[in-house]
């Protein structure tokens, strides 16, 4: 083994040392074109929305990155097929997979640049999402001429419940979503409605959730969400009762088994894939801070497949967010905090057999 | 750059104005020509430029034998162009996938690969064709031109065209290999890797290198004039790895020449002297004397980075692109 050199490690390095793998800072260049992925268990739709989304008069172009097995037609300029060669970065960090193939088509399309305004990668219905989103942060070249802008996920509103027991693809697709339609509402009741939705929460409450027929939704609830951009991550409470696309006269069925209720939506806890959501309004220390996050990636980085937070640190007039992807993690400072907002801190990890009590006490030995 | 004043050539540079992004530059004789993003080559003759049009979409591979340039492009097709700029199809891809790695052997066999399958074609007209584990991400022939470097994930090979069902010889390391070179005397195979290192064998026993450090993914290197160093971009100076020992660079440190704040995003070596060309992420183009380090400026930097840099046969000739769509020509 030969060592070439150590080069001097940049502020953000310094906050946040090896051997966390940290995602380049956001350098403000707005040239970058955004990528929106488009995910969703076999049958749900996806490609519904995506000729959906090409075919409405907005004037603009699409770069369309399919898998290589998408049988319907897709009516645009630009089509290139992906083979989903997904790998593991040879850095130590066995989640850290990146989509080799995203590498490559993104290198060849951006050769084309002027030809297209974004880009929208659509995977196969079992496709892990994490990969796709690692691409933006791992490689340099691919970072440096795209963002990746959001994580849309459509469902079948009638199969989802049984893909959630079955399909871990299916999960992972509804955890890792910045958006979720849940689509074919037509084919199930209010109640049934009223039900999956309430799954759909108990795994990810974050998420914006829309009801569509057809996958038909405005354009701009799927592009241009910004969902990775740091100085987008402005508040993160969860919305348990927030559904848009339809009026909030839910029929619920009461008086059954074990479903907690709030605000007269149900809450269920998923075995398997759940949220914590970490709120203090003392003030952290940093220098504990950083240290206790970094080595929460490191050890629970393959369960955590999103996390978000906004930090409030000891005699720091600016507020920190940082956001995460399994062991990657991205942070900055985002603006001073204002004379009359409230300094709480509040972090997200959604995640597979998060370890609760480890996460909540470990953050707690970080208030200053 | 450091803030001692070095000497500059870069006022006689005959520029031209691309009008698109420059990723490559072949020379065929001494006419320079420039490969651009999309559809075009440029021929920069003595006193016109000729425009011509290659493929219906992005170039995404380039190389020459000084004869001929060959291209593989988006619309699924391989190209070769002359000195005259006649251009004709050689293949097409059946399924119109990128063609998007492309080779040249000493004896004028063509290689280019689309997702897994690479083909050659020898100068008798023979198609081979080779379908890899993974996607083919790097072909080069190995000096002699009997065998085809191919990288791909988890490692390279070194396949034989000519030799009906030989079984090629494999080279194994995780990870995903993107570039592929073989050194000039035929005993190393190395390859860049999507980490920002590159990983190397020894051509005998497979033995591994490794060589590591980068604050960038490689993307380009080229081999000096002698075989002596390998030259390559990905860091913020110009990283040069001995191989003219008995072990390679095992166990040594490499040559690191032209420190800058700007990262080294492109070299080629002179053909006939120790000098590399390098170019920089920053737009500054400088020529590096390997004996002592010694610099010539050949373009001052704008910020807009490097993207391709080329010599003609006898070292005199120097042509660079930019991503700006500047090009340049530099006859010394």
């Amino acid at each position: 083994m030969l060592v070439l050199c150590t080069l001097p490690p940049n502020p953000l390095y310094l906050l946040l040392p090896e051997p966390l793998t940290l995602m380049p800072p956001a350098s403000p260049s707005p040239a970058k074109i955004p990528v929106t992925v488009l995910t969703g268990y076999l049958g749900a739709g996806k490609t519904t929305l995506l000729n959906r989304i090409l075919s409405e008069p907005h004037g603009k172009k699409y770069a369309v990155i399919v898998n290589e097995f998408g049988e319907i037609g897709i009516d645009n300029e630009l089509v290139v097929n992906a083979d989903e060669e997904v790998f593991e970065m040879n850095n130590g960090c066995i989640c850290c997979t990146v989509r080799g193939d995203l590498v490559r088509i993104i290198d060849g399309l951006m050769r084309r640049k002027g030809k297209f305004d974004a880009i929208i990668v659509e995977t196969t219905g079992l496709a892990d999402p994490a990969p796709v989103a690692q691409t933006f942060f791992m490689d340099e070249a691919v970072g440096a001429k795209t963002k990746l802008d959001a994580v849309i996920t459509v469902a079948d509103a009638r199969w989802l419940k049984d893909r959630l027991k079955d399909a871990p693809e299916a999960k992972n697709q509804i955890a890792f979503a910045d958006v979720i339609l849940l689509n074919k509402t037509d084919l199930v009741s209010e109640a049934e409605l009223a039900e999956i939705e309430a799954r759909i929460r108990g795994i990810n409450p974050y998420a914006r959730l829309h009801r569509t027929q057809r996958a038909n939704i405005a354009l701009d609830e799927v592009l241009g969400r910004n969902a990775f951009d740091l100085d987008r991550i402005l508040d993160i409470e969860p919305a348990f009762l927030e559904v848009d696309g339809h009026d909030h006269d839910h029929h619920h069925d009461h008086g059954h088994d074990h479903h907690h209720h709030h605000g007269g939506l149900k809450h269920y806890h998923d075995e398997d894939m759940q949220s914590i959501s970490i709120k203090t309004d003392k003030p952290l220390n940093p220098d504990k801070f950083f240290p206790w996050v970094q080595d929460l990636v490191a050890t629970e980085g393959k369960g955590i497949l999103r996390c978000k937070g906004i930090l409030s640190f000891k005699d720091d007039p600016e507020r920190f967010v940082f956001q995460g992807v399994h062991m990657i993690l991205d942070g900055d400072h985002q603006r001073a905090w204002k004379a009359d907002e409230k300094r709480d801190s509040r972090l997200v990890f959604i995640g597979r057999k998060l370890p609760e009590d480890k996460i909540r006490k470990g953050f707690e030995s970080c208030i200053a | 750059m450091s803030d001692t004043p070095i000497p500059s050539l870069a006022n006689r540079v005959r520029h031209i104005e691309a009008g698109a992004p420059v990723v490559g530059v072949h020379f065929l004789r001494n006419t320079p020509v420039f490969v651009l993003g999309e559809e075009h080559l440029l021929l920069q003759r003595q006193d016109e430029v000729q425009r011509v049009k290659v493929h219906g979409g992005a170039i995404l591979a380039s190389t020459s034998d000084g004869v001929r340039i060959v291209t593989g492009g988006d619309d699924g097709k391989l190209v070769a162009t002359n000195a005259d700029g006649n251009h004709e199809v050689i293949a097409t891809d059946s399924k119109k996938r990128w063609i998007d790695q492309v080779a040249l052997g000493p004896d004028g066999t063509i290689a280019w690969s689309a997702g897994k399958t690479a083909q050659v074609l020898t100068i008798k007209g023979e198609l081979r064709s080779f379908e890899a584990p993974s996607t083919v991400a790097g072909l080069c022939f190995a000096p002699k031109g009997l065998r085809l470097a191919i990288a791909h994930y988890n490692g390279a090979m070194l396949w034989f065209p000519n030799a009906a069902g030989a079984t090629p010889q494999k080279f194994e390391w995780k990870g995903s290999h993107l570039g592929v070179s073989v050194s000039p005397d035929g005993k190393y195979l190395i390859t860049t890797m999507q980490e920002s290192t590159l990983h190397g064998w020894r051509i005998t026993d497979a033995k591994n290198m490794r060589m590591s450090g980068y604050s960038a993914r490689v993307r380009s290197l080229g081999w000096t004039a002698d075989g002596n160093f390998l030259a390559t971009s990905g860091s913020e100076q110009l990283i040069l790895w001995p191989f003219d020992g008995k072990d390679g660079p095992m166990g040594k440190q490499p040559k690191m020449l032209a420190p800058s704040q700007a990262r080294v995003a492109v070299v080629a070596s002179h053909p006939k002297q120790p000098v590399v060309a390098a170019g920089y992420s920053d737009g500054s183009v400088v020529l590096v004397r390997l004996d002592d380090g010694a610099l010539v400026r050949a373009r001052d930097a704008d910020g807009q980075p490097v993207t391709a840099l080329g010599w003609n046969a006898t070292g005199q000739i120097l042509a660079y692109g930019a991503e700006s769509g500047d090009a340049g020509v530099l006859v010394l």
